[in-house]
């Protein structure tokens, strides 16, 4: 081994409190964008696989009913590959001890056979058997829910008709990866279920035998979509057809897809977040690092290396550190990325299983931007040093010009004892140095309070919508629209404090080329329960006549402002097409919607007072009685309970938010402390002969360790507030990143994420000087009166 | 306080069979062999000797910044070997003023303030402007390191260390990065400490030239007191060059 890459190794050994401190910075960054990448990568990946093998149909259409022999002439169509015709029915379900309204969704499965698209991936059980009249498959997030093994017993009401099942098996279908009642806002898999019977029996309990009203089909090769879908509705608009759709447009496909677009909005923005400042963080530490070995450079120069030995001898010193940093952020990057991905996989991405992938081009950019960060960092120290003369370099640095700080030249410097003033002229004396020193801590500061943001932000988004928007109870919907009458009947309904009725007709809203598939919601103007809100958040009535959007529909979506005229496609009844003007905005965090004055609705429809369900007001303790009421009754179709759908919301992402907060904890605590230390580490190199000498001096421990960890903690409380701007910054940047249709995120940060923040620079502080006050017992005082700096 | 021997009442140290051995990995080097020394009080002691012969260790244990391996030292009526971390802080503070080779001057804080840094922690100290008068800086006060030469620097130094009115001012090559003519200055300075305030002064260096200016001249070699030389008619610094 050659002499240099000898030292090369002691110096990385003797320096090696300060490599662990830098390595555990860009442990932190890479960690952040293995995790992210190799989860998104592997959900990605297995969501492929699971659609190919398991058929996942590319065309979608409901109709009201059509004839078995329509489905040939479907099949015959151009550009249709496979074809299959299902009958769906949306069921209340009853199981034994739980009172809480359940609605399902039942799915015919072919009496004989596989099905041709959207095949089942059995997970325990079996299939129905072929002409059997009461079993039935269920989802499997239904199923563990409630607890279900093949064998038990459920009962359904099919058409109004109660209807015993018999649970033979436990599946999952690409279709309904990620399931949602209508009209929810969350999943709520206790609540709701899909579930699968034979062809036959549900025929025969939904009155559609030798009819379907659902079919699915896959595109021939160089088949165009939107064409298939032309002739495909078509040929149904006599049918009832409700609009043929993509998978774009599948209810689970497109929130799978909003919940990949968004981890890899997290893939891109976390770790972008993460890796620059850990980039930043690596290239100040360094530049001081090499700062401090002038003297060694200048001998390595008198011995008559190159520029480029030397130069290539640091750059080697900090590659390794970086290295180091990789290797380490790899590993947990990957062990977090499995965590992560199963925490997905048991919320959100109901998967069979999971291809679990780290690509190596993953690891390849984090090393790549590692080392770009630690070599220019380096780059920059090393020329300046090397640019010395050796004797120069040899020589000490000349005592650097100090002067009296600003607070002593307005006149207070008699309060401030010499080492008051020690620490406040090194601080002046390099502005630049403790302002980078005070960023980076800020930084760290900063990147705990987004890691924390997200669950005061989901409180307050939750809050928004359910206490000041969606104030109802009970949301029902019947089987069909329906008079408005029948609001009367369930105003009298016992434990009914106020009832509300809306209509909503599926539709899809066009402005130029833009367009988006949803439903007018027709709610009342002074409504009490279901409200828009203005953007200050107050409640607004809906002007009569039009339309009011929410804002991201409006200004991300359809690209639309108040006044203009919006083309909207009913996808019901005579499905005419109407304009409609735009009237407002409204503000929602979740979700997007279409508002309408419900008579307004009703006269674009030509129809009387007509509700398609209503929102409830409940008294407190009445719950049992009237879901049990309503179930009796044969029109209402399904019933969202908000309470409920809350708790199941938190529930669901309780866990997913904690991960996310111990990853961000342990990566800004990581890199927070990587920060501190490192300042303090290399003040103690810069400073230590000063330090030594003033020890020599008669000064006791405690008096050097206040003028050292005194400029320590004046930085470090100076970082808090400028850390907290960082945090609110880089919160925003997460806020403008992850608008979605399914939820905004509000810019809000609560006390607690403050704290976070100061704790973790504090802490990290703490953890800092006491390393430090170690050291500073062990200062060598004898070498202090021989040895110049 | 218990009384002491007849020869011994203006000792300020006392050392008595002095051993140092430093472990250098596998090898003992021993830098003191047994020395046997008294320092009186208002003396001015010169160390002299080669590299390596111990002077150094030898004022490094007077000062109390080392302990010797064996053998005694004691400071008027304390014993400094086995003495607590705590208790040699607190004697450096009380009782030693230092001079280095290389000033150690704190570069953040000006000549006024490097003296006040000792005098704010001491219980009855000079002064710094008195301090700095005495060395003749008195006009440049408020400059800082970086703006003073080489010797003001080190008369800064000088200064710093007797602010404290100690009982002993160790100096170690006080000249030894200066011009003979600026040395001269400095040594001047020292001589009129040792006059005025009449303070033990040590002096270490390896310039036999600057001997001729003290009371006493002690030899150091290979870790043993070669001679001790008393200096019948001692120079005036002044009179010195090299």
């Amino acid at each position: 081994m050659r002499a240099l890459d000898r030292k090369l190794l002691r110096d990385l050994w003797h320096l090696r409190g300060q490599v662990l401190a830098i390595a555990a910075v860009i442990m932190g960054g890479v960690a952040t964008l293995v995790m992210s990448l190799s989860t998104y990568d592997s959900l990605t990946t297995t969501r492929d696989r699971f659609y190919g093998e398991y058929r996942f149909a590319e065309v979608f259409v409901s109709l009201k009913r059509a004839p078995g022999s329509v489905a040939e002439r479907l099949a015959a169509l151009p550009g249709v590959e496979r074809l299959e015709t299902r009958v769906r029915a949306g069921v209340k379900l009853e199981v034994a001890g739980f009172s809480d309204p359940i609605t399902g969704l039942l799915l015919s499965l072919p009496d004989q056979g596989e099905p041709l698209l959207n095949a089942l991936h059995l997970k325990r059980g079996r299939m129905v058997q072929p002409w059997s009249t009461d079993e039935v498959v269920l989802s499997d997030t239904f199923a563990d829910a409630h607890r279900f093994q093949p064998g038990d017993t459920l009962a359904a009401i099919i058409n109004g008709k109660r209807k015993q099942l018999t649970v033979v098996g436990v599946a999952v279908s690409p279709e309904y990866v990620y399931q949602i009642a209508p009209g929810a806002m969350f999943p709520d898999f206790k609540r709701y279920g899909v579930l699968w019977m034979g062809r036959n029996a549900l025929a025969a309990a939904h009155n559609m035998e030798g009819a379907f009203n659902q079919v699915s089909l896959t595109l021939a090769r160089g088949a165009h979509e939107q064409d298939v879908i032309d002739r495909v509705d078509a040929v149904l608009g006599a049918y009832g057809g409700t609009g043929a759709y993509g998978r774009k447009t599948q209810f689970s496909n497109r929130f799978l897809s909003e919940e990949l677009k968004q981890l890899q909005t997290t893939a891109t923005v976390f770790p972008a977040i993460f890796l620059g400042v850990a980039a930043f963080l690596l290239n100040v530490v360094l530049s001081r690092l090499i700062a401090l070995q002038r003297d060694q450079i200048a001998i390595l120069k008198a011995f008559g290396y190159s520029y480029a030995a030397i130069g290539a001898h640091y750059v080697k010193l900090v590659l390794l550190m970086a290295v180091l940093g990789v290797a380490a952020g790899v590993a947990l990057g990957a062990w977090f990325g499995q965590g992560l991905s199963n925490v997905y996989m048991e919320t959100t991405f109901r998967f069979p299983y999971l291809d679990y992938r780290l690509d190596a081009g993953v690891i390849l950019v984090a090393l790549g931007i590692s080392a770009v960060a630690a070599v220019s960092g380096t780059l920059f120290s090393v020329v300046r040093a090397v640019r010395l003369p050796p004797a120069e370099g040899m020589r000490p640095e000349m005592p650097v010009a100090y002067r009296a700080t600003l607070v002593e030249r307005i006149g207070l410097q008699r309060w401030f004892s010499a080492p008051t003033r020690m620490i406040l002229r090194h601080i002046e004396r390099r502005p630049l140095k403790s302002f980078l020193t005070v960023l980076g801590i800020a930084c760290a500061c900063g990147l705990m309070m987004v890691g924390n943001y997200q669950k005061g932000a989901i409180d307050f988004m939750v809050d928004v919508q359910f206490r000041q928007g969606a104030r109802e109870d009970l949301a029902l919907t019947f089987i069909e629209p329906t008079s408005g009458r029948a609001l009367h009947e369930l105003a009298a309904l016992p434990g009914v404090d106020f009832v509300e009725g809306f209509r909503d007709v599926p539709a899809i809203l066009r402005f130029r080329h833009y367009q988006h598939r949803t439903a007018l919601f027709g709610i009342q103007p002074e409504g009490q329960l279901h409200r828009s809100l203005d953007s200050s958040l107050q409640p607004v009535a809906v002007p009569p006549g039009g339309v009011v959007l929410t804002d991201h529909l409006a200004d991300k979506i359809l690209h639309v402002k108040p006044g203009d005229m919006l083309t909207v496609e009913v996808l019901e009844g005579r499905r005419p097409v109407l304009q409609v003007p735009v009237l407002g905005i409204t503000k929602q965090f979740l979700g997007v919607s279409a508002y309408m004055q419900q008579e307004s609705l009703n006269a674009l429809m030509r129809e009387g007072n007509t509700v398609s369900g209503a929102y409830l007001a409940v008294e407190p303790g009445m719950e049992a009685e009237l879901y049990a009421k309503l179930h009796e009754r044969p029109r209402v179709l399904g019933m969202v309970a908000n309470k409920a759908a809350i708790q199941s919301f938190y529930a669901t992402i309780g866990e997913f938010i904690l991960f996310y907060n111990l990853v961000a904890t342990l990566l800004a605590g990581a890199i927070g402390f990587g920060v501190v230390y490192n300042s303090a580490r290399i003040a103690l190199s810069e400073r230590g002969r000063e330090l030594a000498s003033l020890r020599v001096l008669g000064f006791t421990q405690g008096e050097i360790a206040y003028i050292l960890l005194g400029e320590l903690a004046l930085l470090t409380l100076a970082a808090i507030p400028v850390g907290f701007v960082v945090g609110v910054g880089l919160v925003g940047i997460l806020v403008v990143a992850f608008q979605n249709e399914l939820y905004r995120l509000p810019l809000l940060l609560t006390p607690e994420n403050y704290a976070m923040g100061a704790a973790v620079v504090i802490v990290s502080a703490l953890l800092s000087a006491l390393l430090l006050w170690l050291r500073l017992g062990r200062l060598d005082l004898v070498a202090v009166l021989k040895t110049r700096e | 306080m218990k009384p002491m021997p007849p020869d011994q009442a203006n000792a300020i140290f006392v050392a008595r069979g002095l051993t140092k051995i430093y472990r250098m990995g596998e090898v003992e080097v021993h830098a003191l062999r047994g020395i046997d020394l008294t320092l009186n009080r208002g003396e001015l002691v010169v160390l002299l000797g080669p590299s390596g012969s111990g002077k150094s260790t030898l004022l490094n244990i007077l000062g109390g910044l080392d302990a010797p391996s064996g053998g005694e030292v004691r400071y008027l009526d304390h014993m400094l070997t086995g003495a607590s971390e705590a208790e040699l802080t607190r004697f450096r503070r009380e009782h030693v003023g230092f001079v280095f080779q290389f000033y150690n001057l704190i570069p953040s804080l000006t000549a006024r303030e490097n003296v006040a840094a000792v005098t704010e922690i001491s219980k009855s100290p000079m002064r710094p402007e008195d301090a700095l008068a005495l060395v003749g800086l008195g006009s440049r006060l408020d400059h800082f390191p970086a703006q003073l030469s080489g010797g003001e620097q080190q008369r800064v130094a000088i200064a710093r260390a007797v602010a404290k009115n100690p009982a002993v001012l160790l100096c170690d090559e006080p000249t030894g990065a200066l011009d003979s003519a600026t040395g001269v200055v400095v040594l001047e300075v020292l001589e009129k400490v040792n006059r005025e305030l009449g303070t033990l002064t040590v002096l270490i260096t390896h310039n036999a030239g600057i001997a001729d200016m003290a009371d006493r001249v002690i030899r150091l070699s290979d870790g043993r007191i070669a001679e001790i030389h008393a200096n019948a008619a001692k120079k005036r610094a002044n009179e010195l060059s090299w």
